[in-house]
Parts: C-alpha cells; sequence; structure tokens
C-alpha cells in the first residue's frame, strides 16, 4: 500500500497540534509497512532541514512544495507576510489563490508518482487532494483535525474556508474524523453522511513520563494552574483568566501560567491586570520540549477550557506528565476520558469550584492524576494507524 | 429437601445535591436537590415506586395469598423508610400490609444503610438500634436476624450482631469463603456462640438479578419452570437455597418489559410444584436446620462486584479520604448535641456515596457508572467532601455557642 499524503510542518517547526498529529501518524504507516509519500509545503527562504534524518524511515519519501502556507493560517496573516515577500511573485496574491496554487502544484507531484490512496489533513491540502484525486482516479481520504468553526468558535466563520472544507470533505471517497465531537459537527455543519465518516483519534508518541506525577515546584506559591495552547478564541482563555479571578478571591496563594502565544495574548495581558491579578497571573510564551515538560509536571492541575476542540492534544501530554487535567465539554478527547474534570467552558463559577476543590482535597488531584494516566494508554498512534490501513484497504478493494 | 429462602435488599440514599466549594458556610441543605436529574431524592423514589415498590408489592400480595406455604423476608434501611414515608406513604402501606400476612420476616440493619461496622462499633450500635426501633413503630415487630450492609461480614461482624442479641446473620456465599463447602447448607460464624450464617447463593441469585434479561446468556429466556428445576436438583444436596437480592431487581434493574413480572407471577407455583420443596424465611430457616460447619472469614466479603469485597467503597484515595474524615468526626458530632447536625453526618454515612466514587470502573465497572447519579466519581467525591468541610463548620459554630 503506498499513501499519497498531504501533510504539514514537521516538529520542531510546528506551532501547533496538527503538524505533530501528521508526523505521528505518517511515522506509525510507515511502521507497518505502508509507503508514505509526505507532500508538505515549504518556504525556499526557510532553513534547510533534513526530514530524511526526521523520519529515517525507507518507507518515508518527502515531496516539497514551495509555499508559505501554515497551520493555523487566516487571510490577514497571510496578507501580512505577503506584502515582504510579494517581490518574489512566486504565490498566490491571497491565502485563497495561494491554496489553489498549492493545489495545482501538487497535482503536478501526483502525476509523476505511483500510489493508492490519498490522504490529506485539514482544508488547507484539500483542494490538493482533490487535484491529486482527479488526476489520478485515486481515492481520496480528507481528515479534520478541526474546522472552521472550531478556529471561530462559531463567529465569523469565513464562508469560502467553509466552501473549500465542504467540497473537499463531499469529493472525498472517506472523511477521518479526529472525534465523535468533530463527527457530528461534520454531519450537522458540511452535511456529510454519517456512514462516510470515521473516528480516529490522536495519540500521544511519547513513552509514559518515568518522571510523571513527581511534582517540581516552580514558584513561591503553594499551587500552580496551568493553560497551555494557542491564545485564541477557540482555546477560551478568557474563560481560564476568569475563572482565575475567582479563585484567587478564595485562596491568594496560587500562580496560574499561561502558556502559549496567539492573537489574544495582548488582550489576556490587559484582562489579567484589569481584574487586578496579575501578580498571580504569569504569560509564559510558547513552549516546546523539556521546558513544556517540566512545566506540566510542577503545575497541580491543567485546564483546557476551550469554546471548540476536536481533540485536545496537550490534556493527554498533561495528563502523561501526572497532572490532572480539567477539559472543557465541548472537547473530542474528553469523550472517551472518564478520570478528568469537565467544565461547561463558559461557566467559570463552576470552572474556580472544582479548581479549588483539586487544591484544597490533594486525594481529588492524586486519583486523577493516577487513574487518567492508566486512561491514556488507550490512545495510540500504532492503533490510529491500524484505523487508517483498515480505511485504506476499505477504499481500494472496492 | 431444599427450603427456598428469599431476602430482599429494600434502600435508597439521601443522594448528595451538587455542592460547591462556594457554597460551604452558606448552604446547610444537603440532600434537596430540585432537578429533573438523578440527584433529585423525591423524584427518583417516586419514579421507583412506580416501577417496582408498589407493582411488586401487589404482587407479592397476590402471590402470599394464593400459596399458603409462600414466605419471603426484606430488609428496609431507615433512609427508606424515612423517604417512603416523605414521598410516597403508599409504599409504605403495602410494605405493612405485606408485613401483617405473619409470612413476611422483616430483618435488620444499620439505619443509615452505613459502613459503620467497619469503623465504630459505638455507631454501629446505635444505628443498629435507631433501625430497631424505627421497624417496630411502623410495623410493630422486632426483627431476630442481621444483614449487615451491603452483606459486608467478617468473623468480627457475626460477633458484633451476636453481642446485639441477633441469632442470625446473612453474607455473601463467597467461593473463597466457602471453599469445598456449599452456600446451601446453615454455618456457624467462628468465635460466635449461638449465631448462624445463612450464604447467598449467588448464582441462583444473580441469574435472576442480573442475568435475566441478558441476550448473550446461553440460558436466555429464563423460566420460572426452569429456574424451578434448578432450585430443585439442590435436593439431596442442599437444605436451604438462599436468594438474595436487591428489590429493584423487579421493575427497575429488569424492566417490566423483560418478563420479571411474568416470572416472578409463577416462580413460587413452580418451585412448590415439587414436592420435597418448600419457602422458609431467614429465622425459620436458621430455626429449622443445624449448622453444618464453622465457618472462619477473616476478610471483609460482600455482596458488591466479582471482587466480592470491600473495594467498591474503599479502594482509592478518595474514598478513604471521605470516610476517614466522616468518622473522625464522630465525637464532635455527638458531644454537639445538634440534633439536626447528627443526622445529616449519619445521612452522609450511607454506603452509596462511596460506592458513587469508586474509580474501577474498567474490570467491572459498567454497573457503577449506570448507578452513579454524578457524572463522574470525582464530582461525587467534591460534593461530599465539600458538605463534609461545611458540617465541620457547623460543628465549630456549636462549639462557640
Amino acid at each position: 500500500m503506498r499513501v499519497l499524503m498531504f501533510g504539514w510542518e514537521l516538529p520542531p517547526y510546528n506551532s501547533g497540534g496538527l503538524g505533530v498529529a501528521c508526523y505521528h501518524l505518517a511515522k506509525a504507516l510507515c511502521k507497518k509497512n505502508t509507503e508514505v509519500i509526505f507532500v508538505l509545503p515549504r518556504r525556499v527562504d526557510m532553513p534547510p532541514q533534513d526530514f530524511s534524518i526526521l523520519f529515517a524511515d525507507a518507507n518515508m519519501r518527502i515531496r516539497t512544495i514551495n509555499s508559505p502556507l501554515v497551520p493555523y493560517i487566516t487571510s490577514s496573516l497571510y496578507l501580512s507576510f505577503m506584502s515582504a515577500e510579494a517581490r518574489a511573485r512566486l504565490y498566490g496574491n491571497t491565502l485563497f489563490e495561494e491554496v489553489l496554487r498549492y493545489g495545482r502544484q501538487a497535482k503536478k507531484i501526483a502525476e509523476t508518482e505511483t500510489f493508492d490512496v490519498i490522504h490529506a489533513h485539514d482544508w488547507l491540502s484539500f483542494p490538493a487532494g482533490v487535484a491529486a484525486k482527479s488526476s489520478s482516479g485515486k481515492p481520496l481520504v480528507v481528515h479534520v483535525h478541526a474546522t472552521e468553526f472550531d478556529r471561530t468558535g462559531g463567529q465569523g466563520v469565513n464562508p469560502l474556508v467553509y466552501e473549500i472544507e465542504k467540497w473537499g470533505m463531499e469529493r472525498a471517497d472517506k472523511v477521518i474524523a479526529v472525534s465523535n465531537f468533530t463527527k457530528n459537527m461534520i454531519i450537522e455543519k458540511y452535511g456529510i453522511a454519517p456512514e462516510k465518516i470515521e473516528v480516529v483519534y490522536n495519540a500521544v508518541e511519547r513513552p509514559d513520563d518515568p518522571h510523571g506525577g513527581v511534582r517540581s515546584p516552580v514558584s513561591r506559591h503553594k499551587s500552580l494552574v496551568l493553560f497551555v495552547g494557542r491564545i485564541t478564541l477557540q482555546k477560551g482563555p478568557d474563560y481560564f483568566v476568569e475563572a482565575a479571578a475567582k479563585v484567587l478571591a478564595r485562596d491568594r496563594d496560587v500562580l496560574f501560567v499561561m502558556a502559549g502565544d496567539g492573537d489574544m495574548y495582548h488582550e489576556m495581558i490587559r484582562k489579567a491586570a484589569a481584574m487586578g491579578i496579575s501578580d498571580n497571573f504569569l504569560f509564559a510564551g510558547f513552549l516546546r520540549g523539556s521546558e513544556l515538560t517540566a512545566l506540566y509536571r510542577s503545575a497541580d492541575l491543567y485546564v483546557m477550557p476551550s469554546v471548540s476542540e476536536p481533540f485536545g492534544l496537550t490534556a493527554i501530554e498533561s495528563l502523561q506528565c501526572g497532572t490532572p487535567i480539567l477539559i472543557s465539554k465541548q472537547t473530542g478527547a474528553g469523550e472517551s476520558l472518564t478520570h478528568c474534570l469537565k467544565v461547561d467552558f463558559w461557566d467559570t463559577d463552576e470552572m474556580a469550584a472544582k479548581i479549588l476543590a483539586v487544591l484544597s482535597y490533594k486525594e481529588l488531584g492524586q486519583c486523577l492524576s493516577e487513574f487518567g494516566r492508566r486512561e491514556i494508554g488507550k490512545f495510540s498512534w500504532d492503533r490510529s494507524a491500524d484505523q487508517c490501513i483498515t480505511i485504506y484497504q476499505q477504499l481500494t478493494t472496492t | 429437601m431444599p427450603s427456598v429462602c428469599f431476602y430482599f435488599q429494600v434502600h435508597q440514599p439521601f443522594r448528595v445535591k451538587k455542592y460547591s466549594i462556594f457554597q460551604i458556610g452558606n448552604d446547610h441543605d444537603y440532600f434537596n436537590d430540585r432537578g429533573d436529574g438523578k440527584l433529585n431524592n423525591g423524584k427518583i423514589f417516586e419514579k421507583v415506586a412506580r416501577k417496582c415498590y408498589l407493582p411488586t408489592n401487589e404482587m407479592m400480595l397476590r402471590l402470599l395469598d394464593r400459596h399458603p406455604e409462600f414466605k419471603i423476608s426484606y430488609s428496609l434501611s431507615g433512609v427508606f423508610l424515612e423517604q417512603a414515608e416523605r414521598y410516597a406513604p403508599e409504599v409504605l402501606n403495602s410494605f405493612y400490609r405485606l408485613v401483617q400476612t405473619g409470612r413476611v420476616e422483616l430483618l435488620s440493619e444499620t439505619y443509615y444503610h452505613s459502613l459503620a461496622a467497619l469503623y465504630s462499633f459505638d455507631e454501629f450500635e446505635r444505628q443498629v438500634a435507631m433501625h430497631r426501633a424505627l421497624i417496630r413503630k411502623f410495623f410493630g415487630v422486632t426483627p431476630t436476624v442481621f444483614r449487615n450492609t451491603e452483606l459486608i461480614y467478617s468473623n468480627e461482624i457475626a460477633r458484633y450482631a451476636e453481642r446485639l442479641g441477633f441469632s442470625g446473620i446473612l453474607a455473601e456465599g463467597a467461593d473463597d469463603i466457602l471453599g469445598w463447602r456449599s452456600p446451601n447448607f446453615v454455618y456457624k460464624p467462628k468465635g460466635t456462640d449461638t449465631m448462624k450464617l445463612l450464604l447467598k447463593n449467588y448464582k441462583l441469585s444473580d441469574d435472576i438479578a442480573f442475568r435475566f434479561s441478558s441476550r448473550d446468556w446461553l440460558e436466555w429466556p429464563l423460566t420460572a419452570e426452569k429456574f424451578a428445576r434448578w432450585v430443585s436438583e439442590h435436593n439431596g444436596n442442599g437444605e436451604v437455597v438462599n436468594l438474595f437480592m436487591d428489590y429493584e431487581t423487579f421493575g427497575e434493574h429488569q424492566w417490566e418489559s423483560t418478563g420479571i413480572f411474568d416470572f416472578l407471577r409463577e416462580l413460587p407455583g413452580r418451585i412448590l410444584g415439587h414436592a420435597d420443596n418448600d419457602f422458609k424465611t431467614p429465622s425459620e430457616a436458621i430455626a429449622a436446620y443445624p449448622a453444618r460447619d464453622e465457618l472462619d472469614v477473616l476478610r471483609y466479603v460482600s455482596w458488591a462486584d466479582i471482587e466480592r469485597d470491600l473495594s467498591a467503597w474503599r479502594s482509592n484515595a478518595m474514598q478513604e479520604a471521605a470516610l476517614g474524615k466522616l468518622y473522625q468526626l464522630e465525637r464532635e458530632v455527638l458531644s454537639s448535641g445538634d440534633e439536626q447536625l447528627m443526622e445529616d453526618w449519619r445521612k452522609l454515612q450511607t454506603s452509596d456515596h462511596f460506592y458513587y466514587m469508586c474509580t474501577k470502573w474498567f474490570a467491572d465497572g459498567d454497573v457503577h457508572k449506570y448507578f452513579n447519579p454524578y457524572d463522574s466519581p470525582y464530582e461525587a467525591f467534591i460534593a461530599h467532601r465539600n458538605v463534609l468541610e461545611d458540617l465541620h463548620i457547623r460543628i465549630k459554630k456549636v462549639e462557640v455557642i
């Protein structure tokens, strides 16, 4: 079986979960003797990366397309750096032109390769996937990691993005959703038939953290409560700040840490200041690797107040480090996790009450951590790859 | 000549409402959920009364009328009776009519369906006495046979029961405590003088309570005729077949649509159809048959889960913390002299609260999930633990006054 996969930037150049997920899924597929031709956008002026070392697998071949596309890009973001790069006159004038141009380039690659099935991750690569399908006649799988409704919290959905998502899903032979939460959204908002959608969960790659559960205090405060994620509407950072203020009204000896970057970063700094909690609220910036792991480990509780979260890999990472989680009911990972606390993202009273409960009763955090860590064993890339292979086989034999 | 001894457990806890840390110090009504969910005690009681207590009691009355040899026994928890009186007095009335037949025995238990036997003999004794007084008040009878909460049993608990004057006690017929022995005889608990022990035949009991409607079960559908045949097969190798189960089996755990009521309607007749069979209440079984052996039970056994031990209530740090804190308050609560405080403290002892905090869902577990009115064991712990904090504050206030 050979797969033409349209993926995204690989760690450590990722800016979120999408690149991580594509990378690990592709790797797990190769381990199972599935060949993957991994196509990804890459700007010519970027530092050269040795992808072959990163993947180091005989079943994997990398093809790059010269393009400035990156995950989570928006039209305005695209235009802001296009002004600097317009001179090159290589890329599309707008994000949409670029996405379509990327698709045309993808078609050229498809014409030079042989493969059995096409697998495209998220809307930016859907035109590429559809183009490859129309030139090769091979079946197309589109993999939905997030929809426009997640990214915008349902407000100000970009109709062009929506159209491309819907068109891609309709043209596809199979749609993979990262959770039932996302599957339901695809059915309701995009009108795709339930039979056409399969749920394949994301997973965590690293083996169980041997230091998980060992707290490493970083502050003079008695307790630490953590947020990790893009500081953007979808992730609900404002609810985290509001809950923090309610906790601090009752217990001043708590430090809240927000790790990440995003379009609401400055707004959140102002909000924390306006609520008078800046002394107990730290912005750690975008962290990865050992720094992030150390932060997870030093926290008493990880909070993911997402407004709409298709999966929520960071919650799993936190549990892996032995840190209990409080997640919004609007998350995909939460639908198959029982050993965690759940709350509606907008209910900051309840969020604060649960944070205080974890900080007050040590046995609560202890059980959430111990059983939660055990429970995430059910998320494995190995299993997810098996599910993808089954889908490929069904599509290629019919 | 096997006698069939039926005992049905009838119990409803006072479920603790969702209670957040911000309510501590302000809200002392712990059991008054008024919502549409699964924590509204009044609504749940009315529902179970409609689906189980009233129709099943009605059928039992008719069966007792039709078969003069038919006999059964119940254990009605104090918190059940309190709620029956408050939410559905007609249930109380129908149990009264059942007891009036003279062929329905009532057993003794702790008023609050608690785990007090594991933590405080004094409190255990008080709750048994409270229950005895309540049974006497409502039904005019005095139980002589004891069953501890969830059939939790050990040599020590048998000795407790003997000290309180009971002649018999009930327990789970767990394989490891029986060894090569059969549950279908009367035993003597080790370390007691005159006590007798009746052991649940868990295979036959669970055929009704758990497997009755399971289509994966090879014996499905279970008919009264088939079940009576299985009971009769013990003829010659057993003296008493103890069928112990939750009363809610009828109509609540096994819905009416499964045919459970048709099964029940036919069962006494089918069992009596074999000439050697009869029915006995626990005290009659104890009087009729000698103890065939002494049983030494060092570990705690119960009728819960496949483990048949204490792990449903005591297997994680939250359960231990909640129970530890609760019984730690005993002396202060009692010396406060505050009746309402004592009552609330005791309602918080009901074993169900700790069952809801159980985290061992994955081996055995969907049962726990099904019976849990909270979204998770963590929610159950938070509500109960916050309420305990509030209770603690109330104690301190009483002390100040």
